[in-house]
């Protein structure tokens, strides 16, 4: 009894005295004066980790040659029936695509493709800010996606290299 | 007549140099209040807020007028549309007017009435008329809502507001705003916030509630309610209920300067020393200061708490508030009474 009514006392003091209402003023006045945690994005933007899954391409090997050996394997893995594969001989008799296509509007970015692949030549790339300005070109040709190769060749490798012993 | 009314003129262009001379202030006052409040809050929430415009984001809130200005006026359906328009500017008008009689340093006063307490209270009172109006008008379910809940909420907190106003009416023996300062003078120990240090409190959580800002904002509680009583408003008209917001908060922040806080007299007053340090600094920067801080204090309450439910805020109001108010009066007036220092001796 006597309990109760300490509790309900010592209950309508603080309420009175506003005391954990000043408790949280203090906190929030802390945070006033802590580091700021914004990005400003166009200028800075935050780390990307090797592993990230944004816009796909296709490697060469150092000699220039494509990598890719249209097994269809990244075709029957793609979750989303994405990539478009057509091959046919070439000349020297190895088999070569000619046509390679994804559309990105289909693709989910699981990254499957690259699991798939035999000789490291469709790959994820660390670019996450792409768009489109026309229709149709959401449909990532064979040679769009070589040149996105050639262009980040050097990242790719980097990033490879790096995650390699996770594999 | 006509002979008259040229001879009034000089007077009449003078006193609408004066209005002009509070309003500019005031409405930068206003422009660069949303400015702080979004760095502020942005700051507290560990973002840096607004910096894209202008140096550091200071012509934010011009880029807000022009956007504002330029946007279009929705008009909705079966609305009132005359009442639709009137609203805004029956919100606007008693924020706007009720600066006529708050004084801002020794004499500098558009009109030192004797109920200057009471016109200004009156002002800020009749405030919430434009709100129903906007929340009838507007033939919208949620405005309607936000104009009832508004409604309510701002006459209830009027009483302890009132009363919280009696017990420095009592203190100070006068209804005149420089003469409530003057009452305060002599050192920090003089101003009122200390002997009405209940009435202050309660003076100031009613006049954040009185002002519709967090945590009493439930006439817009967007999370229930949409925006309240203007989610039907859009450019200008919307930028009119936005402007008398703001207008009524630093209105309330100097009542509570010149109520509690001894208006534009210095803190160091009647030190040795300190006092004659300061002396160069001016009233108006006292004011000023006092103001500024009551500003940040309504943007910290907003940062840190949530908004309160309906019947808390009822129960806030009419239960806490109010006996609060009625108990202290008593207390002020036999304090006067006894002339109990170093307040009242």
């Amino acid at each position: 009894m006597m309990k109760t009514w300490l509790r309900y006392c010592k209950h309508y003091l603080n309420s009175l005295l506003l005391l954990e209402l000043f408790a949280g003023l203090r906190v929030t006045l802390k945070y006033l004066f802590k580091k700021k945690i914004t990005v400003q994005f166009p200028e800075e933007k935050t780390p990307i980790s090797p592993r990230f899954r944004g816009l796909l391409a296709l490697r060469r090997y150092p000699n220039g040659e494509e990598r890719c050996i249209a097994c269809k394997l990244c075709e029957a893995v793609c979750p989303a029936l994405a990539i478009t594969i057509d091959s046919e001989q070439r000349e020297d008799g190895s088999r070569r695509t000619t046509k390679y296509e994804i559309d990105m509007f289909k693709c989910i970015n699981c990254g499957f493709c690259e699991e798939s692949c035999p000789v490291d030549s469709i790959v994820v790339t660390p670019i996450q800010h792409y768009h489109m300005e026309q229709r149709g070109e959401n449909i990532m040709t064979k040679e769009k996606l070589l040149a996105i190769g050639d262009l980040y060749e050097q990242q790719l490798a980097a990033d490879r290299a790096e995650d390699a012993p996770y594999r | 007549m006509i002979m008259g009314l040229l001879e009034e003129l000089p007077a009449f262009a003078w006193i609408l140099i004066k209005i002009v001379a509070i309003l500019i202030p005031l409405l930068l006052g206003v422009a660069y209040l949303t400015f702080a409040e979004r760095k502020v809050i942005g700051y507290i929430q560990g973002r840096i807020g607004p910096n894209r415009v202008g140096f550091r984001g200071m012509l934010q809130p011009f880029a807000d007028i022009i956007k504002l200005v330029f946007k279009e006026i929705i008009i909705p359906v079966r609305s009132n549309r005359y009442l639709f328009f009137v609203a805004p500017i029956f919100t606007l008008t008693p924020a706007l007017i009720a600066w006529a009689a708050i004084p801002f340093a020794p004499n500098l006063i558009l009109a030192n009435i004797n109920a200057g307490v009471l016109y200004v209270f009156a002002m800020s009172s009749i405030a919430v008329y434009g709100i129903l109006i906007a929340g009838w008008a507007s033939n919208s379910k949620y405005a309607m809502f936000g104009a009832l809940r508004s409604a309510a909420q701002t006459i209830s907190y009027e009483i302890s507001m009132g009363f919280a106003l009696v017990g420095v009416l009592i203190a100070a023996g006068s209804m005149n705003f420089q003469d409530i300062i003057l009452a305060q003078q002599g050192s920090l120990l003089n101003w009122f916030f200390i002997p009405l240090l209940p009435l202050f409190m309660v003076f100031w959580i009613s006049g954040i509630a009185e002002t519709n800002r967090a945590p009493f904002d439930l006439a817009e509680g967007e999370s229930e309610i949409v925006a309240g009583f203007h989610v039907e408003y859009s450019g200008v008209s919307f930028a009119l209920f936005f402007l008398a917001e703001y207008a009524s908060m630093i209105l309330i922040s100097f009542l509570l300067a010149i109520l509690f806080l001894g208006g534009w007299l210095s803190p160091f007053e009647g030190i040795p020393g300190l006092d004659e340090w300061f002396a160069w600094v001016p009233g108006l920067a006292w004011m000023l200061l006092k103001v500024s801080f009551f500003l940040f204090a309504y943007l910290w309450l907003r940062a840190t708490f949530p908004r309160y439910r309906y019947d808390q805020l009822m129960r806030l109001g009419w239960k806490v508030l109010i006996p609060t108010t009625i108990v202290w009066i008593p207390v002020v007036a036999v304090l006067v009474k006894l002339n109990v220092g170093p307040w009242f001796s």
